[in-house]
């Protein structure tokens, strides 16, 4: 993949398969541990312990159609060829993914657009509640679409209107708290 | 920079359109988002045809699906006209996908050179 944005939206959109309610998508930079920490949480359906033993081998899968899943994977390779690590947890009340790369690795691929990959989300299934929190050193932007919804009072979060509202407010939002970093 | 006050603001808007779009029978746009379809850009087709929703005002469904099994041909984009054939389209890019929607779901006409399968109704 050639953004961490888009592992994030591959993930999350195993979280929606896993008939996820609530999605939370954590990350974490920090520029002084030189590191970069992101974790996707959902309490859907879980995955079987048999299968989550060998889930980041490409040839396991949960899906029932082939029995070929790339996406955590991939996401696990990203984070390993940057001298980090992986982690997956999983119950029946949910699923846990951490990946930590080191934050300036020549390897490692950049955060990329983060708006979009929520906004596809959001548009994957509006019923969903996601919240993101991403951390740049000391400083932080929590966007959670619960306290959105509110403020929407019964009018639809994917409508096209309010879409490309969110969109750019969230990406002014990130752009602020990480000082106009593009990586 | 954007508040969420600024939110409440276009939700009157919002609301006062929403009474005037009432229609059920839209077209259906149907991308595939699998692992494969992310890799290929899924995630911009996606953003492209939701630009070009809010550029020309369309009312358009538009829903997400997995892995199909075509990844080879991924970015794929399906296109469903109330009482037509279903159209997938393949290999895709964001040029694409504006005619697509001028031609095919504004007018009707299938872009026959970027189809590569044809469901009947």
């Amino acid at each position: 993949m050639k953004e961490l944005a888009l592992h994030v939206l591959d993930i999350a959109e195993n979280s929606i398969s896993a008939d996820a309610d609530n999605i939370s998508i954590e990350i974490n930079e920090s520029t002084i541990k030189n590191r970069m920490t992101i974790i996707i949480e959902d309490d859907g359906k879980g995955i079987k312990k048999d299968v989550l033993e060998n889930i980041t081998d490409p040839f396991v899968t949960s899906r029932k159609t082939r029995p070929v899943g790339l996406g955590l994977s991939l996401f696990k390779a990203a984070a390993k060829r940057c001298e980090g690590n992986f982690n997956i947890e999983s119950s029946n009340k949910g699923t846990k993914v951490k990946a930590v790369f080191k934050r300036d690795h020549i390897d490692r691929a950049p955060l990329g657009n983060i708006s979009q990959t929520l906004i596809s989300i959001l548009l994957w299934n509006k019923n969903i509640d996601v919240q993101y929190i991403h951390t740049y050193n000391n400083k932080q932007f929590i966007f959670d679409t619960k306290e959105i919804k509110k403020e929407l009072d019964g009018i639809n979060i994917t409508d096209g209107k309010i879409i490309n509202w969110l969109k750019d407010y969230i990406n002014e939002n990130i752009s602020e708290i990480r000082g106009g970093e593009f990586n | 920079m954007k508040s969420l006050e600024d939110l409440r603001e276009m939700r009157k808007e919002v609301e006062k359109e929403m009474q005037t779009r009432k229609n059920t029978n839209k077209p259906k746009v149907i991308i595939g988002m699998g692992t494969c379809g992310i890799a290929a850009g899924a995630r911009e087709i996606l953003q492209a045809v939701m630009e070009e929703m809010d550029k020309r005002d369309l009312d358009i469904e538009v829903t997400q699906t997995g892995c199909i099994g075509m990844c080879e041909k991924e970015p794929l984009m399906d296109v469903k006209l109330p009482g037509k054939d279903r159209i997938t389209y393949g290999n895709l890019n964001k040029e694409d996908v504006k005619r697509i929607i001028v031609n095919h779901v504004i007018n009707g006409n299938v872009v026959d050179e970027l189809v590569i399968a044809r469901l009947e109704e």
